[in-house]
């Protein structure tokens, strides 16, 4: 038994077990410590899995991974209180492979991820809390678990540790997270039978689709609604900003019975039985949040590295690209011999070069925006609801005189100067 | 000190569902787990190895997924662990299980005799308390059932004696080693596995033994050798909701003296 391993991995979700795997393929001696039942126990997510990032690990990982559905069509509704404008994408290229994109129960998948792990050599120990990275010197050589003789070295510890990352807190690495840098969000299971689910969403039979809401899904704050299709259950759940929850004084779960509530959503869950809750912190604060990412002996990955576009809902995929970039600069200073900061930088450069830090630094001043500017959520979208219930009531009233009514209210309640200044800031965001 | 533990992998009973309509386990709906009594029986044979010295060797009949259980027991402190599993053994009711396990004990146990067998006291899926029993009648030696305290191991004398759990109270009672020992849960608290112990399990591959690598009679293993025949299985019927009288004292006594006596005459 070697008493010190190439790398340990604190935490078994999508960053930790991408790095796990990248590693011990290439030979590495690495150690993954989970603290829930099992990988996945505590992981929540909507549930969309990307192809391409999961394949650049596991080739076809399609034909054996158990996935829900893989994803045909996009939808996007901007909800008011009975109303709601819908668009979206359907692609029947999406149903076939490569696919761009599957519904995940994230206690299968990453259980599964696990094993393929396993597979490759790295050791899964489940059930064991790392409370503190072992320092020595300034240095992070190994971690110190809640586990009798729990103390564990390595030339490098992999901070997989999720959103929260209280070992990168306690490493200096950030501070505790203010309310708007994350996102609350809670979720249901509700099963219904598979041909229901295929007859409601307008699906063929095995395949998915996503549905994002914006607006009263919400309540107004700044935060997203989602419907993903799984195979005999659908996903629901909503989140928003927590300074915003705390501030408007709503439950989660209202949130929740709000948006299943509503006239456009409840035909969808209607007779559907809720079998499993959850609730997470989401990170929010984007680019302007990444803590420290690689120090003497350590780099952190994930949701830990705050690495979640909040405006495209893309998490996992950042995860598996950090965890499986980290990997190689682990790999690199393996074969370096050298494991101090300098050895391991080439992680954050990959990361700087790869489209995660890109996008992140595109919409760095989105999620700010919405939050800092209530028009977006609070005017516009009624504003959009409106302006189609005008044009398609058909009630005797010319055209002519409903654009009249239309522009009137449009730049009565701002004027032009402030819609135009809105529309200039928000492509400004995310141009 | 040798000793062999027997563990089963069962459905997690807690979260087992029945279908109501064809009567029948729904196991998929459960996690696969370590029977509980076992892992205090796992537990405590590692305590007497921890005194007395030796090797603890787990020993458990099931599917191929049954390793996982055994990597538990590994976990636990255990040293060693075998599967038996073959196609032969399946639908094998207590009978033909003990019979199974009595003589992968004698397989395994060739060159390095036991002096205990631990088992739980029973599985909570079938809740026979059987198997236990069945082993040590077959291996001919005695059979200490619901035991909640060893109090002392003479290993030159080769005695063993224990507390048994009884209705109102506890038995002290001594027995010649070998000999079988089926545990209660009070036997033992479960301690936190060792870190080193949790990688020595995550490292861990069981030892595999099918019906030909045990030496013994097929027609005693599986459907063929087990007279047990189920009759009926059914999930009992839900209970009819209660009834809250409420009002003062006397008033509500009435009122249940008169209900209960309706009840009666019906």
């Amino acid at each position: 038994m070697p008493k010190k391993f190439d790398a340990i991995v604190v935490g078994a979700g999508m960053a930790g077990l991408a790095a796990a795997y990248k590693m011990s393929s290439e030979g590495l001696s690495v150690v993954v410590i989970e603290r829930g039942d099992y990988p996945g126990a505590k992981n929540v997510m909507g549930g969309v899995l990307y192809r391409s990032m999961m394949e650049e690990l596991i080739p076809e990982f399609w034909k054996e991974a158990p996935l829900q559905r893989p994803v045909v069509e996009q939808r996007f509704w901007m909800l008011d209180k009975q109303s709601v404008v819908t668009s979206g994408y359907k692609d029947e290229s999406w149903a076939e492979e490569p696919y761009n994109c599957f519904t995940v129960f994230r206690g299968e998948f990453d259980r599964w991820f696990a094993k393929k792990c396993e597979e490759k050599g790295a050791l899964i120990i489940n059930e064991t809390l790392v409370e503190s990275c072992i320092v020595d010197d300034g240095k992070v050589i190994g971690v110190q678990t809640n586990r009798p003789e729990g103390d564990l070295y390595a030339n490098v510890v992999v901070l997989a540790d999720g959103v929260n990352s209280l070992l990168g807190k306690q490493l200096g690495f950030h501070r505790e997270w203010e309310p708007q840098q994350v996102a609350l969000a809670v979720m249901e299971e509700l099963k219904l039978p598979e041909e229901v689910i295929e007859d409601r969403f307008n699906l063929e039979p095995g395949m998915g689709t996503t549905i994002e809401l914006f607006g009263q899904g919400t309540m107004g704050m700044v935060g997203t609604a989602f419907i993903y299709t799984n195979k005999q259950h659908i996903s629901i759940g909503v989140g928003a900003l927590l300074s915003q929850i705390r501030e408007k004084q709503v439950q989660p779960y209202q949130l929740l019975e709000n948006l299943k509530q509503h006239p456009a959503v409840r035909p969808l869950v209607r007779g559907a039985e809720p079998v499993e809750y959850y609730a997470h912190l989401i990170p929010e604060g984007g680019y302007n949040s990444i803590p420290k990412l690689v120090s003497d002996g350590v780099v952190v990955v994930g949701d830990a590295a705050q690495l979640v576009n909040g405006i495209h809902r893309e998490g996992s995929n950042m995860a598996m690209t950090s965890g499986r970039l980290a990997a190689e600069a682990v790999i690199h200073a393996c074969n370096m011999g050298h494991f101090d900061r300098d050895a391991l930088s080439s992680y954050e450069n990959e990361l700087n070069n790869s489209f995660v830090i890109k996008d992140l630094e595109k919409y760095k001043d989105a999620s700010h925006l919405l939050e800092s500017n209530p028009r977006y959520f609070n005017n516009y979208i009624p504003t959009a609801n409106m302006a189609l219930r005008e044009m398609l009531t058909v009630d005797g009233v010319s055209k002519k005189q409903k654009q009249k009514k239309l522009t009137k209210s449009i730049l009565g309640k701002n004027g032009l100067f402030t819609l135009g200044k809105d529309i200039y800031q928000m492509w400004k965001a995310v141009r | 000190m040798h000793i062999v533990v027997c563990v089963k992998q069962v459905p997690d009973t807690t979260e087992v569902k029945i279908d109501p309509e064809t009567n029948t386990l729904d196991r998929s709906s459960a996690p696969a787990i370590i029977n509980p009594y076992d892992a205090h029986a796992v537990d405590e044979a590692v305590r007497l190895k921890e005194q007395h010295g030796g090797k603890v060797t787990i020993i458990s009949m099931g599917p191929p997924g049954a390793v996982e259980v055994i990597k538990k027991c590994i976990e636990l402190g255990a040293d060693e662990g075998y599967l038996l599993s073959d196609r032969k053994f399946a639908g094998s009711d207590t009978l033909a299980t003990s019979y199974i396990l009595a003589k992968g004990i004698e397989t395994i146990c060739q060159d390095n005799p036991f002096q205990l067998i631990f088992c739980g006291k029973q599985a909570i899926d079938g809740d026979t308390a059987q198997v236990g029993p069945g082993i040590a009648r077959r291996l001919l030696i005695p059979q200490l059932t619901y035991v909640n305290e060893v109090t002392a191991v003479d290993s030159a004398k080769e005695v063993i004696t224990v507390h048994r759990k009884l209705d109102d109270g506890y038995e002290v009672v001594e027995a010649k080693m070998p000999c079988l020992i089926t545990v209660e849960k009070e036997i033992n608290q479960l301690r936190y596995s060792s870190l080193p112990n949790m990688l020595r399990a995550a490292r861990y591959q069981p030892h595999m033994l099918n019906a030909d690598e045990l030496n013994a009679d097929v027609t005693n293993m599986g459907l063929k050798g087990s007279p047990t025949s189920v009759a009926k299985i059914f999930a009992p019927e839900q209970r009819g909701e209660g009834e809250i009288i409420a009002g003062s004292n006397d008033e509500t006594i009435n009122q249940l003296i008169q209900k209960l006596s309706d009840q009666m005459a019906k």
